[in-house]
């Protein structure tokens, strides 16, 4: 980020330089030499001067040579070669939410980057679909998922905080929102976080909850999200085991909260049009039931 | 035996002639290089004031956060059609246009070199267009995949309406039409010259149209094969750019860029020759650096073919790639920053007249300075990876292609009504 800092203040500063030399002999050229009433005759006819013309070639290249070599080892220090590690996360992008893979543990969520502060992760990124293009904004870089084409990143946030992002490459309807979630978290906090998600829950027994279990498995919702440890395992759609401890609902569009989560049930479509969600015309009791079962399963 | 003897016949019917025939037949069947100049420059209005309409609706709705003044679909249409007029139907054709009413008139030729082809590519680019907005007559409504069209997105699998299909079809057909106008530019400037007007005592204006004709010639098969490619996707499932069965993603932005970034240097080269016209007439000095001005555009255009890659830094093509695409579009900095200092010496020490024409070209200088230096500042890879896909890129490229492009084609015009006679704008 240093780098990239010292090489953002360079460019800005040489552009400033030279649009200023610009403006300046533009501005003054304004002023001395336009044509005075009384005037008469030509001005002197001046054709050009080769040494002038040198001049002002190799000075842009002697610029042109430092910001390259800036360049060049910005960009190195940004991308340093991975040496075929294995990445610590995997990123998919999916028409319009992300699926987040920690491939050691087995932990699949969605919509949120959960880190470790401070340390340098390297992630895989790949797309499902069509291309999209991940973007913290204070995290540095951006870069495109592209099907068929996996790309890696090193991705560190330096402080523990909440870092948002979105898709940044135009992916279709719900561009817009395809959100991001970097939770920078401490070691500890990151660590219980991690094992925290890859415990199989309980299916609940009794009450609503169980009613819930029963009608996911019945109403198709299995046929394209995951519950860990039940038969549901499509991954159409994103994880749900364990949503109910994600901030947001539909990648961003909705604050996570029991309610919100009913309104999303009722018609996703009306938070997110286009969202390949459909409206499964769940009755206000189905509706209610699944949300205790997924709220049930963070116990 | 005549090196310029015609390949098809000329016909002995008399052609139809503006003052002669004054009706709607004498403009549809001319084949008058200064009648097709002016269908294309009143052609580029009407899709400029549809296109700006387009832009106004972007605008309208990003006014106020989450507006719903237009539906998802609908601004997803409205922007990519914004792009697609505003390139291939307004600077493209509008440049064209006033190559094809100057060129002839400045290299001393009684028309281009083949006239009717001249027409031909005329009403190629015409139809494109209706072609292309024919589509939001149609259920599907108008494309909605961006200007670049990136695939898969455009495909059909992920693009199920038929809007892509009218983009690639209209873009293909007027495709056509602006790579016949380029060929037409290139032998009439080649071979048609006024005696005794050799290369280097070519007009300047005349030198940019033969490196942008140059150009067109090279990089319009390009995305014109990439068109058909996506409509045998599209059509006839093939699977060029569908990765899920073996195409490639990437390869698209690889046709489009090859194109496209020439294509930038396409729309501003004749506005630099504009701009290389304007200045000394008005400061009443020769231009400052003749061969300089003259060369720095051919190292443009030679330079501009091998940079399309620096739009796909954040696609993931390796440091390396991304290295020398840096360094070739970097180097792009220098012949222009000559252009820009030749054209500042050439205002210094004049007695500069301030008609509209050279407040344009003053203000051009500014904006293309300002547009440039962003180019350099995204042309280096770790600043590209945060700016681009970002309001830095539209701003910059605003800045060439409004700033720039349209500044200079508006002295152009005027100009243009004050220096050749009979000319465009006084009957306009």
């Amino acid at each position: 980020m240093e780098a990239l800092a010292g090489l953002t203040y360079y460019t800005i500063a040489i552009s400033v330089i030279i649009l200023g030399i610009i403006v300046i002999a533009v501005t003054y050229i304004v002023i001395r030499f336009r044509k005075k009433s009384g005037e008469e005759g030509e001005p002197y006819q001046d054709f050009g001067s080769l040494k002038l013309e040198i001049t002002w070639t190799v000075i842009p290249i002697a610029i042109v040579a430092v910001l390259f070599l800036l360049t060049c080892s910005t960009m190195r220090a940004i991308d340093p070669p991975s040496a075929d590690r294995e990445p610590d996360i995997i990123i998919i992008g999916h028409q319009w939410w992300w699926e987040i893979i920690y491939p050691e543990s087995g932990v699949i969520t969605a919509n949120e980057v959960h880190l470790p502060a401070g340390r340098q992760l390297l992630a895989r990124l790949e797309s499902i679909d069509v291309i999209h293009d991940f973007w913290v904004p204070e995290l540095g870089r951006k870069i495109d998922l592209v099907p068929g084409h996996p790309n890696y990143m090193w991705i560190v946030a330096g402080e523990p905080g909440v870092y948002l992002g979105a898709c940044a490459e135009f992916c279709g309807a719900q561009h817009a929102n395809m959100r991001i979630r970097v939770i920078a978290q401490t070691e500890e906090e990151f660590s219980a976080w991690l094992t925290e998600q890859a415990k199989i829950p309980e299916t609940p027994s009794t009450g609503i909850a169980a009613d819930g279990a029963k009608i996911f498995q019945e109403v198709a919702c299995m046929n394209c999200h995951t519950i860990a440890g039940t038969p549901a395992a499509a991954r159409v759609g994103p994880s749900l085991t364990y949503l109910a401890t994600r901030d947001t609902i539909g990648a961003g569009v909705l604050t996570n909260t029991p309610d919100n989560l009913a309104k999303w049930l009722k018609n996703p479509a009306k938070y997110k049009p286009g969202s390949l969600m459909p409206n499964m015309k769940l009755t206000d009791k189905q509706v209610n039931a699944i949300v205790a079962y997924l709220e049930a399963l963070d116990e | 035996m005549s090196s310029r003897l015609p390949i098809v016949p000329e016909s002995t019917e008399p052609l139809p002639r503006l003052g002669e025939n004054t009706g709607l037949l004498s403009w549809v069947a001319s084949i008058d290089h200064k009648q097709i100049g002016i269908m294309y420059l009143i052609a580029t209005l009407f899709y400029f004031v549809i296109g700006g309409i387009e832009a106004l609706m972007i605008r309208a709705q990003l006014a106020k956060p989450g507006s719903e003044l237009l539906s998802p679909e609908m601004y997803n249409q409205l922007f990519t059609m914004h792009g697609t007029t505003m390139i291939f139907f307004v600077v493209m054709p509008f440049l064209i246009g006033v190559g094809v009413y100057l060129v002839p008139l400045m290299i001393g030729a009684r028309d281009m070199a083949f006239p009717r082809l001249n027409a031909l590519s005329f009403w190629l680019f015409a139809f494109g267009g209706v072609l292309l907005y024919y589509s939001f007559f149609t259920q599907s409504g108008a494309p909605d995949v961006g200007w670049f069209a990136y695939a898969p997105l455009s495909e059909k699998p992920f693009s199920l309406n038929n809007g892509p299909t009218y983009w690639a079809l209209g873009l293909l057909v007027s495709g056509i039409g602006s790579l016949i106008s380029g060929l037409n530019n290139v032998v009439t400037i080649l071979t048609m010259r006024t005696p005794g007007m050799t290369m280097r005592r070519l007009p300047l204006f005349v030198w940019m149209i033969l490196v942008t004709s140059f150009l067109l010639v090279f990089v319009m098969p390009i995305i014109t094969s990439a068109f058909a490619m996506l409509l045998l996707d599209r059509l006839l499932g093939a699977t060029f750019f569908t990765p899920s069965f073996g195409g490639s993603a990437i390869l698209w932005q690889h046709f489009f860029w090859g194109f496209g970034h020439p294509e930038v240097y396409i729309l501003i080269l004749p506005a630099f020759g504009i701009i290389s016209e304007v200045i000394p007439v008005f400061s009443r000095k020769p231009i400052y650096g003749y061969e300089f001005v003259a060369g720095s555009t051919v190292a443009i255009g030679l330079l501009s073919l091998g940079v399309w890659a620096h739009h796909m830094f954040a696609v993931g093509l390796g440091n390396v790639a991304n290295a020398y695409f840096s360094l070739a579009s970097m180097l792009i900095a220098i012949p222009t920053g000559i252009k820009v200092l030749n054209w500042v010496a050439t205002m210094w020490g004049g007695r500069i007249n301030f008609a509209t024409p050279m407040l344009f070209a003053t203000a051009f200088i500014i904006e293309f300075v300002i547009g440039g230096l962003s180019g350099v500042a995204i042309a280096s890879v770790p600043i590209d990876w945060v700016v681009t896909d970002s309001y830095f890129i539209v701003a910059h490229f605003h800045y060439t292609i409004f700033g720039g492009s349209l500044f200079a084609y508006s002295p152009g015009c005027i100009t243009g009504s004050r220096n050749s006679p009979g000319a465009c704008c006084r009957r306009l």
